[in-house]
């Protein structure tokens, strides 16, 4: 791809923010439109610290380092912002809201995503969220359910692809979105991740994934591996597969002693 | 009807500055209370004698009470007592302007949209019109199934024998300072009768009688639900009642008699001036049920505790309660479930929020008394807290003389997470409307049971004071 990046992360800094030690360290990277970039990397390595510091999670402290979304700083903007403008964070461990309704929470969400003064017309959202679910396959009933509220883990992840199917945004991050599912679930929630890019292949993609059995389901065009807050090697889909075979292990290595020979 | 063209004729709050303008009538109400103004309000309402010597009885017992020293701080509250007038005729109370009503109040009407002529009414300066024609059908259909809907001044003069039979039945003067009080200065409130085996489907809404006589500060409800009757009476609204006093002390005594089903719903969202206390409780025969809906929005200071005192086998109560305190509020709310006879079973789910500086207090008795075998009660109280400054305390009281009960209780306090309002924020949903989402979820369980648009008014409330949550 040729035009510019959709998003791009120049010499990213963070850290918790009350404590010391920067957990991303010097990220780079581009996305640009219609690409799925995959991250990989083993526990700790900060991975899901960026992609919350991407959708802005309140605990951390960008230090270092610039973001911009469609040539916009996007690190000025609040999350809230954030989303309206088309970023989109699908969580690793979505938080459940007692009493509210899936529907209600969606329709609030759409709302806010409308230009001031702007009113949603509660027929066709209705009409939305309906043709949203049957994409998806899932049962109209659980749109009447409370967000996540008792939700299987599958049922959570699903919960989340509803969501970007409904707020349609132009860039997508998926934080381990396969994480704590059996392959059946993984297979649903990864079938409608693919259905949704179809359907608008302009939208970019950045996968968090500790495994590589997601991108059997989900096929990257880009693979980055991510050890000590840092991108040490990009590439193809071999890269996972080659990460698959030798572990972690090799690159924690390999980064050890790239950064003694500095 | 009354006289609602008389009352918008009055000068403003003239008792308050001590003056009486010529040809007015010679009651003349005084501030603070003794026996002449008890005399004064009984001959004022032209009542029978024993009523007269029931309200003095009651001032001793009233005098001779301490403060007391639990719930909340009444610390302030004996020089609110030596300020207010015990009695104010209700067209007096009507006779202020609209532009005395406080800014923060109208605007508060304003973002509800509440109607104009309703807003004066809720503000004390204006009497409601609009709602009489529905009213007077309602009436109409009450009246032929026998049913007595009225004010309790009306109650007594209309219904003497059945009105002495049951009032003061359920809460006699003796059972608290407050109830004391009350019995004392009683004014305004509802008397209802719902006849045998009559089971309503409209509910009866106090805001139709509204016009007639104002709620007053010392309000007292008598409510009599015959064996096997079935209604619903719905009292307040969720728009702030202004009011330039600052205490408020009712009485409410429902009998809800063998087989019968009751559900009295209040919200209540008094100016933050108001010291509330009031004393509610129902006595329930064998297989009748009774609900208590409360709602307690407002004020600073509410000590209520809806109860239920299940009399006759298998009787059913049940208090569901949400609580709002707002910066420099403590509601000191909760539920009283008062096992007397065997197999009867009971429920208190207590919901509170607090806010800024808000304290909310869970108070709850739960007493099964030796006899009272195969009781079953649960408790269940939640507190949200909405800012750091915010403050909770759960004092569930079980006092149980029967082997054989079972008794359950459950308490959670929460704080409204980091995690939740960035889940919500990142679905682009402003900080002030994801709290507000989260508030509303919380008490969706209890606020589901309110009539719709009371329902709908709570919600928008709570948007309103969620407004500046997020730092």
């Amino acid at each position: 791809m040729s035009d510019a990046p959709i998003l791009k992360i120049s010499n990213l800094h963070a850290k918790v923010a009350d404590e010391d030690t920067d957990i991303l360290r010097g990220v780079d990277l581009d996305l640009h439109k219609g690409e799925i970039h995959a991250i990989m990397g083993p526990n700790g390595s900060g991975k899901s610290t960026l992609a919350k510091v991407l959708a802005g999670h309140p605990v951390y402290e960008v230090t270092g380092g610039d973001v911009t979304f469609h040539g916009k700083d996007l690190l000025a903007l609040e999350p809230d912002e954030r989303s309206r403008a088309g970023v989109f964070l699908a969580f690793q461990y979505p938080v459940d809201i007692p009493g509210v309704s899936i529907a209600n929470f969606l329709r609030t969400a759409v709302q806010a995503h409308l230009p001031e003064g702007e009113n949603l017309d509660i027929f066709d959202f209705t009409d939305m969220l309906t043709e949203r679910m049957e994409l998806l396959e899932m049962d109209p009933s659980f749109a009447e359910r409370h967000v996540n509220d008792g939700f299987s883990g599958g049922e959570k992840k699903r919960n989340e692809i509803l969501q970007m199917a409904v707020l349609q945004p132009t860039l997508a991050v998926l934080d381990e979105t396969d994480s704590g599912l059996d392959i059946d679930a993984l297979r649903i929630v990864a079938s409608g991740v693919n259905k949704l890019f179809e359907e608008r292949p302009d939208m970019t993609i950045l996968l968090i994934t500790h495994y590589q059995r997601l991108l059997n389901y989900i096929k990257p065009h880009h693979v980055h591996v991510m050890v000590e807050g840092r991108i040490v090697r990009s590439g193809g889909p071999e890269i996972a597969l080659a990460l698959e075979e030798e572990g972690y292990e090799t690159w924690t290595k390999h980064e050890e002693a790239a950064a003694t020979s500095v | 009807m009354p006289q609602n063209e008389v009352i918008t004729d009055l000068d403003l709050d003239k008792h308050k500055y001590n003056f009486v303008t010529a040809g007015k009538p010679v009651f003349q109400a005084q501030k603070g209370l003794s026996e002449e103004v008890v005399r004064q309000i009984s001959a004022h309402k032209d009542e029978p004698e024993w009523m007269l010597e029931f309200r003095l009885k009651a001032l001793k017992i009233y005098n001779a009470k301490p403060m007391p020293t639990w719930g909340g701080d009444l610390s302030g509250l004996e020089d609110v007592l030596d300020e207010i007038y015990f009695y104010v005729r209700p067209q007096d109370r009507m006779g202020r302007s609209w532009d005395e009503v406080p800014d923060e109040i109208k605007d508060t009407f304003e973002k509800l949209g509440i109607p104009e002529a309703e807003r004066k009414v809720l503000a004390g300066v204006g009497a409601q019109y609009e709602s009489e024609m529905v009213y007077h059908s309602l009436r109409e259909e009450w009246e032929s199934k026998g049913v007595i809907f009225d004010s309790i001044e009306d109650g007594l003069k209309n219904h003497p024998d059945l009105f002495r039979e049951y009032f003061s039945t359920v809460i006699p003067p003796y059972d608290n300072k407050f109830a004391a009080l009350n019995s004392a200065v009683w004014s305004g409130g509802s008397f209802v009768y719902i006849p045998k085996g009559v089971k309503l489907e409209t509910p009866l809404q106090a805001y139709f009688r509204i016009n007639q006589e104002r709620m007053g500060q010392f309000e007292r409800t008598l409510i009599i639900c015959e064996e096997g009757a079935n209604a619903h009476y719905i009292e307040g609204c969720t728009a702030p009642v202004y009011s330039s006093e600052s205490f408020h002390s009712g009485v409410i005594e429902i009998i809800v008699k063998d087989n019968a089903r009751f559900r009295y719903t209040t919200i209540q969202n008094w100016s933050n001036n108001m010291y509330n206390l009031v004393t509610q409780r129902a006595m329930v025969g064998a297989g009748g049920h009774m609900e208590w809906l409360d709602g307690n929005l407002g004020s600073k200071l509410t000590m209520k505790y809806p109860s239920c005192y299940l009399m006759g086998e298998g009787a059913h109560g049940e208090i569901l309660s949400i609580a709002y305190a707002g910066n420099d509020q403590h509601q000191d709310t909760g539920g009283k479930v008062v096992h007397v006879a065997p197999r009867t079973t009971s429920s208190i789910v207590s919901k509170s929020i607090s806010k800024g500086t808000g304290r909310s207090t869970y108070r709850g008795l739960c007493k099964v008394y030796e006899g009272a075998h195969h009781a079953r009660s649960n408790v269940e109280c939640d507190a949200l807290l909405v800012n750091d400054t915010s403050r909770t305390d759960t004092y569930p009281y079980i006092e149980i003389e029967e082997n054989d009960a079972n008794v359950g209780h459950e308490a959670s306090v929460s704080k409204i997470g980091e995690e939740q309002l960035f889940y919500l924020t990142s679905r682009g949903i402003s900080g002030d409307e994801a709290t507000a989402m989260i508030v509303r979820g919380f008490i969706e369980p209890i606020a589901k049971e309110l009539p719709l648009e009371y329902a709908v008014e709570l919600n928008r409330l709570i948007e309103l004071e969620m407004e500046g949550s997020v730092g």
